[in-house]
């Protein structure tokens, strides 16, 4: 372990992340189904902005327990009063209150916990604010990716643009899917996180896809290497890059959702930074494994990319049989890995 | 330099901590979505009426420093302090522009020194409307431009009513000169208070205690009269917002506060007014405002009209009230049958375009519902902000902690950039919160806190590169420091592309708190740009001519062991 980890620090370390496309593939294709499954069995905890409702905020006072503070608020003539514990608050969520009747629960509460009214804080939301909010979402996501399309076109080619997006349609479902098994709640600050994830899941895929397009911009007529291999070589010269970009893109955020949830309980910073913590780690995931291979499947569609593979195959099948008569073993290290790639390939 | 200046501007101002949002700082958000029935979306025009309507109300009811702002349909009336429930009432009333009767008219107080006397000077009219006489410098002024200055109500018709104006007789005598083509008849605006209220100071000059002295309150209320003598129109809310009811008869203040009503049942709604213009007129040149009226009003208007129009003063005026306010009350000097009107009176272009404004977008019934209240309470917005704050600070000290630990001494230049990029970042939000409504609110936070990894990205993007350079054999680091810096900046540029799209779609099409968010990301984006290019890369070039660093020390993080120089997996990439 400790020679893979500095390794890792050494920025030495070669994956065939691409040879295992299958393998990620797989993995993904497993983990959208069980997402999507979840979408549909459970569906989304859609928070109080999408139902429509009321919540109210108070500090907690000690020897006050969740059934008391239920009463207390029921007897302000209010239903469907749910109460949690949101760090040093309770949270009381009731069906949508007009004006007055929100007056009176603040009122209620005031007396019986002896703080000021202003100390109450209310949150009442009409039952389509969530779906205004929801509709802007989806038109927002939808230009965007049009938008990131585009760009990523010019400024790459298509075929990375696909990658990049496929990869990111990915990482929203199955991100989606997270919180549909664990029932976290979905308000429109998790919907936040959910486009801020758009950003990032590109971020590192854009990365990639540079240092792959330097790479193989090099890849001529000289047949050493395969569309795959340099693109394969390329994406493990940038795992340490992408690797600490990406932790140092969720370091902050995980600092957020832990005071997020430990300081404030439930809320924006709680909603927000675990869309984002866990759209961040899958995009992680899907930068290296899902964009990278599905271009890598695109390209070597291509004709140019076809017959270079060819001339390299043929060359390797060469040089194994050269080495297969000389009975000479393939030299260690990390050369190894790489050949044992290319030879299961070939078996493909 | 762009620090010092930022710096300079905020040492200048004396403003060291940006301002806050409502939910850090305490208050209550309202987002108001128009509901139109058949769901289109409204006009901006309309919607620019309303967001001036409800701004005159909530400034009306004297809360300070409240916001009224447009965002995408909706509205957001930010109130600070929390639960300010009259507030709340207030800004989720429709306003509904009536026409009614005029039944009778006072000044705006009982006190016997505002009440205008027979032959009212400007400076005495001026006297009962102390809204707009604080920002008026001179009695000649005020009869030039009345509705230029910046009192909450200064609309229309504080020019017909404070104007040195005409009494009823010389109103009546205008008809007989000014007859216009068939069809278009008109009303004049000439309700001044001291023409209206003379019949007061004629019963009892020195007792003024009752305003309706001398007047004929017959087919009034009574208990009106009572709220009429008590009601006190120079108060800062005179009554804006007020929910009255189109099928009683109703006490209101003119909406400069210079007089008082009691009016009749609602004899035209709003919503029968087609359209509403100002213009000029052809023959005498003077501005004034042209009123169309939709069939079913065209017939209700020609009614009123025909019925008051031979009454006396002040029964003749017709006032359009909206919002609770009286906006203008003009005399009916004929029936008007065409389902047309004109209202003539002492206007400028401006004020003729207010009223045509009011009258017109005061007839569209943009009825809104509240989407969304959320009010904060003080200590609960300290609560997030210290949270967001630490956050904050937590998150720069594990992501400063992982930089020192993996990059050495180049995780130093890291820690360099990202505090002058904090530095930056932070001028940057102060500045604008200052000197263009900036308010940094808790999705700012979240969003400014969450690109410490942007600005980290960049520099690990160019470290990375750099030791490449160097594994890839470039012997010295200057070079090194060259090649990469031309290859990072590429990247670096592609990449916060990326997130500068993200934030700008998700600013201009998001609701609510998502634009702040967006708003914190854009900013910081360019921010990262403006530190990479212009502090971190210099200081690269700079360091890499130390010996510390350009011979490989163990600790700078460019060391001969961590480079891997022998790796073979590197051999065969340099190969490629």
């Amino acid at each position: 372990m400790p020679g893979v980890i500095s390794r890792l620090y050494r920025g030495d370390i070669n994956i065939d992340f691409v040879g295992k496309r299958k393998v990620w593939y797989g993995l993904s294709v497993f983990l959208l189904a069980v997402s999507i499954l979840g979408l549909v069995l459970n569906g989304l905890n859609l928070g109080v902005e999408f139902r429509g409702g009321s919540v109210f905020d108070f500090t907690r006072t000690p020897g006050s327990s969740i059934e008391q503070v239920r009463e207390t608020v029921a007897d302000a003539g209010v239903h469907q009063v749910i109460v949690q514990q949101a760090g040093p608050n309770w949270r009381v969520t009731t069906e949508s209150l007009q004006g007055e009747e929100v007056t009176k629960v603040q009122q209620t509460v005031a007396k019986k916990y002896g703080i000021t009214e202003d100390e109450v804080s209310s949150q009442v939301i009409g039952a389509t604010w969530g779906g205004e909010v929801s509709q802007k979402a989806w038109i927002g996501l939808a230009v965007f990716m049009i938008a990131i399309m585009l760009y990523l076109s010019v400024a790459f080619e298509w075929r990375m643009a696909l990658a990049a997006i496929v990869a990111l349609v990915h990482d929203l479902v199955i991100t989606a899917g997270v919180y549909a098994w664990s029932g976290f709640e979905v308000t429109p600050a998790t919907m936040l996180g959910f486009l801020t994830i758009l950003g990032y899941s590109l971020y590192d895929a854009v990365v990639v896809f540079d240092m792959i397009k330097e790479v193989t911009g090099k890849l001529g007529t000289s047949a050493k290497m395969t569309y795959t291999q340099a693109a394969n070589n390329a994406l493990s010269h940038t795992l340490i890059r992408s690797l600490n970009t990406s932790l140092v893109a969720i370091l902050p955020v995980a600092a957020i959702l832990f005071i997020g949830t430990t300081l404030l309980g439930a809320g924006t910073l709680k909603d927000l930074s675990l869309a984002l913590f866990v759209g961040m780690v899958v995009g992680t995931y899907s930068s290296l494994c899902v964009a990278t291979p599905i271009l890598v499947t695109l390209k070597e569609r291509e004709p140019k990319w076809q017959a270079l593979a060819q001339r390299v195959h043929a060359k390797e099948a060469a040089a194994a049989k050269a080495a297969r008569t000389a009975k000479e073993p393939v030299s260690a290290g990390s050369q190894n890995v790489t050949a044992q790639a290319t030879d299961k390939r070939k078996k493909r | 330099m762009l620090i010092l200046v930022m710096g300079a501007t905020v040492a200048l101002q004396k403003a060291f901590v940006p301002k806050f949002g409502l939910d850090l700082a305490g208050g209550t958000t309202v987002t108001l979505s128009p509901v139109l029935a058949n769901g289109k979306a409204p006009s901006q025009e309309s919607l620019d009426r309303a967001v001036t309507i409800i701004r005159q109300r909530v400034n009306g009811t004297g809360i300070s420093d409240a916001q009224v702002a447009k965002a995408n349909d909706n509205i957001v009336i930010q109130i600070p302090g929390a639960g300010r429930d009259e507030a709340l009432r207030l800004v989720s009333t429709t306003a509904e522009l009536r026409m009614r009767q005029v039944l009778a008219v006072a000044a705006a107080t009982n006190q016997p020194a505002e009440v205008p006397t027979a032959a009212p000077t400007p400076s005495s009219s001026a006297a009962a409307t102390p809204a707009a006489t604080a920002s008026e410098s001179t009695p000649a002024r005020q009869s030039a431009a009345p509705s230029g200055n910046a009192s909450p109500a200064g609309r229309a018709l504080s020019k017909a009513l404070t104007a040195p104006s005409p009494d009823p007789s010389t109103s009546t005598r205008a008809t007989t000169h000014r007859r216009a083509g068939a069809g278009a008849a008109r009303a004049k605006a000439s309700p001044s208070p001291s023409a209206a209220a003379s019949p007061s100071p004629t019963a009892a000059p020195d007792d003024a205690g009752d305003p309706l002295a001398g007047q004929d309150t017959s087919g009034i209320d009574p208990a009106l009269l009572d709220e009429f003598r008590k009601i006190d129109c120079t108060a800062k809310n005179r009554g804006q917002g007020a929910l009255d009811d189109p099928n009683k008869q109703i006490v209101a203040c003119s909406d400069d506060g210079t007089a008082r009503y009691i009016l009749d049942k609602a004899a035209v709604q709003g919503t029968e007014i087609s359209g509403a213009q100002a213009g000029t007129d052809p023959t005498t040149g003077e501005w004034i405002v042209q009123v169309d009226f939709k069939s079913r009003g065209a017939t209700l208007f020609a009614d009123i009209t025909r019925r008051i129009t031979s009454l006396p003063a002040p029964r003749n005026q017709l006032a359009n009230v909206l919002d609770g306010v009286v906006i203008v009350a003009p005399t009916i000097e004929e029936a008007i049958p065409g389902g047309s009107a004109r209202i003539s009176g002492s206007f400028t272009q401006k004020t003729a375009t207010e009223l045509a404004d009011q009258l017109k977008y005061g007839a569209l019934p943009l009825k809104f519902q509240q989407s969304s209240v959320v009010s904060v309470s003080s200590t609960l917005g300290q609560d997030q902000l210290r949270g967001g704050l630490i956050a904050g600070a937590l998150g720069l000290i594990v992501v400063v902690f992982y930089l020192l630990l993996y990059y050495r001494g180049l995780g130093l230049i890291g820690m360099a950039s990202l505090a002058v990029a904090t530095v930056f970042t932070y001028l940057t939000v102060d500045v604008l919160s200052h000197n263009a409504g900036f308010r940094l609110s808790l999705p700012h936070i979240i969003g400014l806190v969450v690109s410490i990894g942007i600005t980290a990205d960049s520099f690990i993007v160019y470290f990375e590169r750099i030791r490449d350079e160097i594994k890839e054999g470039r012997r010295t680091l200057r070079s090194a420091v060259e090649v990469a810096w031309r290859r990072a900046r590429r990247t670096i540029l592609v990449a916060d592309a990326v997130m500068f799209i993200a934030a700008v779609v998700l600013y201009f099409l998001a609701v609510g708190d998502v634009a702040g968010f967006a708003f914190a990301m854009g900013l910081t984006t360019l921010i990262d740009i403006v530190v990479v290019f212009l502090f971190t890369k210099p200081l690269m070039s700079l360091v890499a001519r130390l010996r510390f660093f350009s011979k490989g020390h163990k600790l700078s993080g460019l060391d001969a062991e961590r480079m891997g120089r022998t790796s073979p997996a590197e051999q065969t990439l340099q190969e490629a």
